[in-house]
């Protein structure tokens, strides 16, 4: 299982590149995850869906699926694919600090 | 070169049946390719043309008669999944719209949507959706009557042409 310092944070990752400890996260943390995945700068509305989905999966356990982030307004379905490109569900998660999402839709 | 496998970059669905069973598993698949960054179609033919109807889509049901795999194992029942769905029981009115009803109460639980809600969600997920020529005009229908996600009615030969690349599942 991986340890890395991103910007001064010790950080524990899974072998697929998952946060293991969701209080390791913060916004530098969220920036060099998000550039690893490809998305150059996280703005305020990457932001409003990551913290989100930080904020249920801490009520929850678990992440909520792209169609309740469409459902609650959070964001719509055809935004959170511009935000996310390449699989939205699984990059924010990762982005967000979270574990691996594990439902199908 | 290393000699992992190439990973799957597009699929093209093809989804030929208009039962509750038959759609769901097409409509799973593209979202979920559509979730893992794969480029996805659905072409819906024959019966599942059902799906993408306007006058037809809200209310697809699951096959009570002649579908050997359909039990008794329902939540209140509480029977073991051995126990047989008898075929004539299936026939009596209203046993098809409950067990239908039943089914999409499970769906929601899980959070799985509406078959018209799936719809629009892989269209805006960028899934394309479309339709058989063939069987459109079979069924006597244009394209007025399908959804508005429907993006192209295809002949075979331009399903093959959009295709291109993709790995085909015929449902």
């Amino acid at each position: 299982m991986p340890t890395r310092d991103i910007a001064g944070n010790t950080v524990d990752f899974t072998d697929d590149g998952f946060m293991t400890d969701h209080t390791q996260w913060n916004k530098e943390v969220a920036e060099t995850l998000a550039k690893e995945e490809g998305i150059d700068a996280l703005t305020d509305r990457h932001f409003d869906v990551l913290e989100f989905m930080r904020k249920e999966f801490i009520e929850k356990g678990t992440a909520p699926s792209i169609r309740k982030l469409n459902k609650l307004n959070v964001v719509p379905t055809k935004e959170l694919y511009q935000l996310f490109p390449g699989g939205p569900a699984k990059k924010a998660a990762k982005i967000a600090g979270l574990t691996k999402p594990q439902g199908c839709i | 070169m290393s000699n992992q496998p190439e990973p799957i970059k597009k699929v093209s669905i093809i989804c030929a049946q208009g039962s509750l069973e038959g759609v769901y598993p097409a409509l799973i698949m593209a979202n979920g390719a559509r979730m893992e960054g794969i480029e996805a179609s659905i072409f819906f033919t024959f019966f599942g043309l059902n799906a993408v109807n306007k006058s037809t889509m809200k209310n697809l049901k699951v096959a009570t008669v002649g579908n050997p795999a359909m039990n008794m194992a329902m939540p209140m029942l509480k029977f073991p999944i051995t126990t047989p769905f008898p075929t004539l029981m299936g026939a009596i009115p209203g046993v098809s719209n409950f067990a239908s009803w039943m089914m999409k109460n499970e769906m929601e639980k899980l959070d799985v949507p509406p078959v018209d809600e799936f719809i629009e969600m892989i269209s805006d997920a960028g899934g394309e959706i479309y339709a058989c020529k063939l069987a459109m005009d079979m069924f006597k229908l244009t394209k007025d009557d399908l959804c508005e996600q429907v993006s192209d009615v295809l002949t075979v030969g331009e399903f093959y042409e959009k295709s291109a690349g993709a790995s085909i599942i015929f449902i």
